[in-house]
């Protein structure tokens, strides 16, 4: 063969096609859709007002009805209407938080990455000590502490606390790419430090903080609800798929449905986040890239 | 003799590592003129590599150029030269092949776009006229079609067009000199031969000087017309081309020689020459090829040997040069005998 031949790469070998003919990409992007559509549209789609307490005697913990497709909760509150505002509130939680943690931590761990001799030995040794703090238990610390973090607040710390995984991913990375021929044939053609930084280094690393990305939504939303079941994150009557668990709680046996549509959604949600993360992971990165 | 275009005088580049002072290029020196091409071969980890990383200020720490070295290029001294001078060079005047087509190139960006880029960093013109130029030189290595494959990614083209590629990069901004490290190790044969008949072409073209570093003295012969034999660290040997080829002084370039095959001879094993490079941190005293050496005697153990002058441009570090008779009665290298006792 002569190897001046343009080498045709088939059909299927590339990132998005690896990604659009794989079934559980589909399933999942499908499941995600079909969860976060309502909630986002919850003014328009939630039959009611997810605060509203209509008839605390006769409308209470009734069990699921046309009127009422979810049941209502102890309080005479829409279980439906309260499951769509609180998927509102927890993926935006989710949301923010991981695209927080996601700059957070590719900034940290490109710097910690890129910087030679001690500088970078100083901040690898910081990361080493923030990723011996377990994240849980930090959070349930400050948020005990702290009962009256607004929203804001709430979301920013679940962000600044979720980021070393990542710093280090992207530590090694960068560590990785350093080393690489095309970084050093960049030096040599003349171009800049900075330069070399944006244009060779963090573009490749991109792939491996979407997967992070990706899987780390899913585990805020549960972080989010395990605080808010335990009644140190979204305080009520603000709905979330947390605290409407903790609802339905202490009479789970009598009356399942005040717990049981929240804790689906979290379920579905989250686990479609993982397939994703999961099916991106093996489009971005095969281990066998297709020429090396 | 008119002024070389780069002159590199007493280069020592030394690694300092916990286990020692590694002194990887020790003390070298040669001169490169307008439009020649300077060979510099020897096996791996005899410093030629290091040496083309020293004259672009390469090396990283633990590596340091030692102070006394000098690289003269257009009138300055690289060694001394600030980091910003230094990078309008990089690319610029001087440009570097690597050996490796395959990770040479970033796989996240067209080719077309990483030659373009080395318009951008040195260039004043716009986005637009680096692409235009880059898909002109892309043409200039023999590229068919270049404007659709200008658009590709790396891994779309063969280790070949990727070489391509990379000397289009090196070409870019017309270079005084290209420093090829190892340019077709990494290709097939047939490619190899016609990478080196464009470089030798577009030589001829642009008139710009090459350093070929490579281990393979078929590369040599086929391309440079002077050459630096490499050991330990230090030049060896060097003549011009022909000279070598006929006249090979060192035992070291004999040995180089002898490993090639030839047509001319039937063999059933290809000589090797016995042992390795012993590691920089510990060079022997004396000669540094004395172990492996099958003429080496009791001089060569106490005094290092210089380079000697003999013949018209042709220098070798060997005590052979005032006693040549000892080369009538070769002996088993030191490595092997210390092999046969154990």
């Amino acid at each position: 063969m002569n190897s001046d031949t343009p080498i045709v790469i088939p059909r299927g070998w590339t990132a998005r096609s690896r990604l659009i003919r794989d079934r559980s990409t589909i399933l999942a992007s499908c499941l995600l859709l079909a969860m976060a559509i309502p909630c986002f549209l919850a003014p328009l789609i939630s039959p009611y007002d997810p605060a509203a307490q209509p008839d605390i005697v006769g409308l209470q913990s009734v069990a699921p009805s046309f009127a009422h497709p979810f049941g209502t909760d102890p309080f005479s509150r829409d279980v439906l209407s309260r499951v769509i505002y609180g998927g509102r509130l927890s993926l935006t939680v989710a949301i923010i938080a991981t695209i927080v943690s996601v700059t957070l931590g590719t900034a940290y761990g490109a710097a910690a990455g890129y910087s030679n001799g001690i500088a970078g030995a100083i901040l690898q040794r910081i990361l080493d000590a923030l990723l011996s703090i377990p994240r849980l238990l930090l959070l349930i610390a400050i948020f005990a502490a702290w009962r009256d973090a607004p929203l804001f607040y709430f979301i920013l710390v679940l962000g600044f606390t979720g980021w070393y995984g990542l710093a280090r991913l992207v530590r090694g990375q960068v560590l990785a790419l350093k080393g690489r021929d095309f970084v050093q044939s960049a030096r040599a053609l003349g171009a800049s430090r900075a330069r070399i930084f944006f244009r060779h280094v963090l573009p490749n690393v991109w792939s491996p903080v979407i997967v992070a990305a990706t899987l780390g939504i899913g585990h805020v939303i549960v972080l989010e609800a395990g605080l808010s079941y335990l009644g140190i994150g979204v305080r009520q009557p603000t709905a979330s798929w947390g605290n409407i668990i903790q609802d339905g709680s202490d009479q789970m046996a009598t009356h399942w449905w005040i717990s049981f549509f929240p804790g689906m959604a979290i379920v579905l949600t989250v686990m479609a986040f993982n397939v994703l993360g999961d099916s991106l992971l093996k489009a971005l990165e095969p281990r066998r890239s297709v020429m090396e | 003799m008119t002024q070389p275009l780069l002159s590199v005088q007493n280069l020592s580049t030394y690694f300092h590592t916990e286990t020692g002072v590694a002194r990887s290029v020790d003390g070298v020196s040669f001169d490169i003129g307008e439009a020649e091409t300077l060979g510099i071969v020897g096996e791996s980890g005899c410093g030629k590599s290091v040496t083309a990383l020293s004259i672009l200020r390469l090396i990283q720490a633990p590596g340091r150029i030692e102070p006394g070295s000098r690289i003269e290029f257009e009138g300055k001294d690289l060694v001394t030269l600030g980091d910003s001078a230094m990078r309008e060079i990089r690319g610029n005047r001087i440009s570097m092949i690597f050996q490796e087509p395959m990770s040479a190139l970033n796989p996240v960006f067209t080719v077309g776009d990483q030659v373009a880029e080395v318009g951008r960093v040195h260039g004043t013109g716009s986005r637009r006229d680096a692409w235009n130029h880059a898909v002109e030189m892309l043409a200039l290595t023999g590229i068919p079609s270049p404007e659709e494959r200008a658009k590709q990614y790396p891994h779309q083209l063969s280790g070949g067009m990727r070489q391509r590629v990379l000397i289009a990069m090196a070409l870019m901004m017309k270079p005084a000199l290209i420093i090829a490290d190892e340019p077709t190790t990494a290709l097939d044969v047939t490619i190899q031969a016609q990478i080196l008949d464009l470089l030798t072409d577009l030589q001829k073209k642009l008139g710009t000087s090459i350093l070929m570093i490579t281990h393979d003295l078929g590369v040599i012969a086929e391309t440079a017309s002077r050459v630096l034999v490499m050991y330990g660290g230090e030049v060896v040997e060097e003549a011009d081309v022909r000279v070598l080829f006929a006249n090979a002084h060192h035992p070291y370039t004999e040995g180089l020689m002898n490993a090639m095959p030839q047509i001319t001879h039937e063999r059933e094993r290809l000589n090797v020459i016995p042992g390795t490079v012993p590691p920089p941190t510990a060079w022997p005293s004396g000669c540094r090829f004395r172990d492996r050496c099958p003429y080496a005697w009791e001089k060569c153990e106490k005094e290092h040997p210089p380079l000697y002058q003999i013949g018209e441009r042709h220098n070798s570090r060997c005590h052979l040069a005032v006693e040549p008779e000892r080369r009538a009665h070769p002996h088993l290298p030191l490595v092997e005998q210390v092999g046969a006792t154990l």
